[in-house]
């Protein structure tokens, strides 16, 4: 799978100031190191090697450690999200009206597994244990609209004109 | 230091305050299998092969963690006990490749001990047959995640003796793996100092010095309590 790194020197950019200002705050404590990752993630959108060598440097933790609890905790994401996002809920009321099938097919059809972004960067498929949203049974979000009662071919399609759509603005 | 009594196998023991059922079991020649623990290491209780049962406790605690107590009656093995270890050691194998025939520890392999020693001849669990990589880029040893149990021994020595800290553990779960710096092949990685201690500490073949083949790599621990030893007298000197 490709990764899609931005390939900015990371000294130049202006967000890590908002990390290293979060550092200084914390007194570059160790033990500061999950809130500093949490404005780290909020500020990049994601932790790139980069970034979490970055932060090991500062607080004088080893990098492994470091990347450790990055990838210990679901929160954290090491990759750029995707332009755009499609969340299916697969809480009990939404999966036992079949938003299993749903996953699978979106899985299928846009190569991509759930949780991950597709290679070209288009979309980041994710699950979410309840939205909150049961009557609407089994339903999903894209990008930031609700859709339900919905198929999975309903879904594959909506997703596809998305993207057909982005397509043709660029 | 206080002494303590305690019931050990239906007999009566004397311990010092402060030591863990297993340090008193193997003072007094009572074995109890293990596979995280390793003397001079600190104590995690991940494998939970050192399982012993407590009089008054629902269920078994891990001996490398559990201090003795005054009046404690611990059993060491019993049917239920040996159950565990068993079923703990095969889930072990179903989870990731343990092909003794073609390994380098094959003879000298700590959880193939243990099994043969549990009377483990067959596997009930369906095996993942996961497909994992292999670590050869660095000079000297190579790291094969197919035959790691995840003991951490590498992680702890290389952080606590060695002071290097490159391994650690990526991810949770099923999907964790033993991980050198940010996760970077292991012949890149600067904190690395070549000094081995993992390799030899590794229960398994997961770590292993390139060049041996099958049943040839034979490790050597005995370092480790030299070492640790030394550096009480070099610190008992400084001060």
């Amino acid at each position: 799978m490709s990764e899609h790194h931005e390939h900015t020197v990371l000294a130049d950019d202006p967000r890590l100031k908002l990390v290293d200002r979060a550092m200084k705050r914390l007194q570059y404590q160790p033990d500061a190191l999950i809130e500093v990752l949490h404005t780290a993630q909020e500020s990049f959108g994601f932790l790139s090697r980069e970034l979490l060598a970055h932060v090991a440097a500062c607080l004088k933790l080893p990098e492994s450690q470091v990347f450790g609890v990055a990838t210990f905790y679901h929160f954290f994401t090491l990759r750029p999200k995707g332009e755009h996002s499609c969340i299916v809920c697969t809480g009990t009321a939404c999966y036992v009206k079949g938003s299993g099938e749903i996953v699978h097919r979106l899985e299928k059809e846009l190569q991509v597994r759930a949780g991950q972004t597709t290679a070209d960067g288009k979309l980041s498929l994710g699950t979410a244990r309840c939205l909150g949203n049961c009557s609407l049974a089994p339903m999903l979000t894209i990008d930031d609209q609700v859709f339900g009662p919905e198929t999975p071919i309903g879904a594959e399609t909506k997703v596809r004109q998305l993207l057909e759509g982005s397509d043709d603005k660029s | 230091m206080s002494a303590i009594t305690l019931t050990l196998n239906e007999e009566l023991v004397t311990a010092r305050q402060g030591q863990t059922i297993l340090e008193v079991a193997r003072e007094h020649s009572i074995h109890i299998p293990t596979l995280c623990y390793l003397e001079g290491l600190e104590e995690m209780g991940g494998c939970r092969l050192c399982m012993v049962e407590v009089q008054g406790s629902a269920r078994p605690v891990p001996a490398c963690i559990t201090k003795a107590q005054e009046g404690m009656v611990v059993a060491t093995d019993s049917e239920t006990i040996t159950e565990y270890r068993r079923m703990i050691v095969e889930l072990l194998l179903a989870e990731r490749n343990h092909t003794c025939a073609v390994c380098v520890q094959n003879g000298s392999c700590e959880l193939q001990t243990l099994a043969a020693r549990l009377g483990v001849d067959h596997v009930r669990f369906d095996y993942l047959h996961q497909q994992l990589s292999m670590d050869a880029s660095r000079e000297r040893f190579a790291l094969d995640h197919n035959r790691c149990v995840l003991c951490l021994r590498c992680v702890r020595t290389c952080d606590a003796v060695e002071g290097a800290h490159t391994w650690d553990v990526r991810g949770r779960g099923v999907t964790s793996r033993i991980v050198a710096d940010l996760d970077r092949p292991w012949g890149e990685s600067v904190s690395c100092t070549d000094c081995g201690k993992c390799v030899q500490l590794c229960p398994t073949g997961a770590l292993f010095r390139k060049g041996a083949t099958v049943g040839e790599m034979v490790k050597e621990r005995e370092f480790l309590m030299r070492l640790l030893e030394r550096r009480r007298a070099i610190q008992g000197r400084q001060s």
